[in-house]
């Protein structure tokens, strides 16, 4: 498989997608490979603002017509936004899964808190692994 | 119960097993393929949704040639039938005609759901389910021998589906003209011959169509000439939706050797007229006839999410559970099937990831040629 991974972005090995964001906030969604993996999303349920998360804790639940998720928080923070676009147009995810079809964004604690992701090139080094 | 982690859906390609005829069609058409009952089979060729609209909207094509056909030959081959088979063979006066039905064990568990079509005086066919083909021909065989009845695995046919408000006319084109009168005239669940086709107006989807018979041979061109009209392939990812829509039963989820056909929602399946026919698990299903514990139903969900297969529903009787459930395209909401006591009341709760979600007990099919058929 040959995709174009956004090099400005950072990844997981549960293949969420993280966007670092200013002030000290990230965005959230799930990668290509991933929605492509789901087949057509049909509901997606994200945290409401306000939540804090761990990094490593399910957070959000995407559900395609195959089978339901859980989306594992990247960072430890607070929730401080949720994209309510994907309660009535779910297929954002499919369609746009770097940009409109973003799941949440979370205030980070403290610095670093993006040292132990993935690099676009690590990822895609992962994604060749898997694909074996 | 939780959901399973993104990383969990990249395991699909382990163990590669057994490819239909069209398998190298299917690579060409662009087929996510996943592995069904020891089959690699394709899941979806793009998007899942789209091909479930488009049988209900034109016409789509699935292989189902993973499925089993069985033939069976012999003078005493109707009396044998009538003793294998829930449903009564004595309704099929005449070749040409399909009937559904299941295969019980003494017991009254269910074996198989499956189709016989009458070809001959003394000549069937049955098309069994992939997951079972292996099983039913084994149980078959065994019996049949006290018949003098012959038991034949048509390994050497391929199996397609054409399913959609546009699949008999788009099909009937294919063919010359006297075939093409013969195919529009079929009626539900007549089955012919037309060339090399052994062609039945049967199907899984709860839209008009087809189901046909071909030598693998023949099979790629078929396609191909499907194609050119203007018919979707379509994979088993849809045709689960389709059918759960349509309200029909699929084994291995609502159908399996531990529930008799009444628990199964298909007592209208089972011929106890005349009495005097003693079938293979009759006794047993006699039995829970009157009183059947727990009745099989439709659930539309009524609020937000997506039921799934295996999830707790709570009813005034007391608890059952859902059998297979998703998202119904058609509908535009979650549906299911569930398994819940005998009686209860329209208002249930489902557990979907520890919380109690609302749903509906209603009245199947969710769906029948294209439209709604229960208030959303």
């Amino acid at each position: 498989m040959s995709e174009i991974l956004p090099e400005d972005l950072h990844y997981t090995k549960s293949h969420e997608w993280v966007r670092k964001l200013p002030g000290g906030e990230v965005e959230v969604g799930i990668t290509d490979h991933a929605q492509e993996a789901l087949g057509d999303l049909v509901f997606v349920e994200v945290p409401e603002a306000g939540r804090r998360v761990a990094a490593g804790e399910a957070c959000a639940v995407v559900e395609s017509v195959k089978a339901a998720s859980d989306i594992y928080s990247p960072v430890d923070g607070v929730v401080v936004a949720s994209n309510a676009a994907l309660a009535s147009t779910p297929e954002l995810l499919n369609e746009a899964p770097y940009g409109a079809g973003w799941l949440m964004r979370i205030a980070v604690d403290g610095d670093g808190a993006l040292a132990g992701l993935l690099d676009a090139d690590a990822y895609a080094a992962l994604l060749a692994e898997e694909s074996k | 119960m939780g959901s399973e982690p993104l990383l969990s859906l990249f395991r699909s390609e382990d163990a590669m097993g057994l490819k239909t005829p069209l398998y190298d069609i299917h690579v060409r058409e662009g087929a996510k393929l996943v592995d069904f009952g020891g089959w690699e089979m394709p899941l979806h060729y793009g998007s899942q949704l789209d091909e479930h609209h488009a049988v209900r909207r034109a016409a789509g094509v699935f292989d189902v040639s993973h499925m089993g056909v069985l033939d069976l030959s012999g003078p005493r081959t109707h009396e044998f039938l009538r003793s294998l088979l829930a449903n009564d063979v004595a309704k099929l006066a005449a070749p040409g005609k399909g009937l559904y039905s299941c295969m019980l064990r003494e017991d009254g568990g269910v074996l198989d759901d499956l189709i016989v079509y009458r070809r001959g005086e003394t000549w069937y066919r049955l098309v069994v389910n992939a997951g079972t083909r292996d099983k039913d021909r084994d149980w078959i065989s065994a019996r049949a021998a006290d018949y003098g009845v012959a038991v034949a695995e048509r390994r050497d046919l391929a199996l397609l589906a054409v399913q959609g408000p546009t699949a008999r006319s788009l099909v009937s084109a294919l063919l010359p003209a006297p075939q093409r009168e013969a195919l529009l005239g079929l009626p539900v669940f007549g089955a012919t011959d037309l060339g090399d086709w052994f062609v039945a107006r049967t199907g899984y989807t709860g839209e008009d169509g087809l189901e046909i018979a071909v030598s693998a041979d023949a099979v790629h061109a078929l396609w191909d000439a499907l194609r050119t009209a203007g018919v979707v392939p379509v994979g088993l990812g849809a045709r689960d939706t389709l059918r759960l829509e349509a309200g029909m039963s699929l084994y291995g989820s609502e159908l399996d050797e531990a529930h008799d056909p009444i628990a199964s929602g298909l007592a209208w399946t089972v011929a106890f007229e005349p009495v005097e026919r003693r079938f293979i698990g009759r006794d047993a299903v006699e039995r829970v006839r009157a009183n059947a514990p727990t009745q099989l139903v439709g659930l539309l969900l009524e609020e937000r999410g997506i039921l799934r297969s295996h999830q707790a529903v709570s009813t005034d009787r007391g608890r059952g559970e859902t059998t297979s459930g998703g998202f119904g395209p058609t509908l535009g909401r979650s549906i299911a099937l569930a398994r819940v006591p005998a009686g209860s009341a329209a208002r249930v709760s489902v557990d979907i990831r520890g919380k109690p979600v609302a749903a509906r007990i209603v009245k199947t099919p969710f769906v029948r040629h294209g439209r709604a058929l229960i208030p959303l």
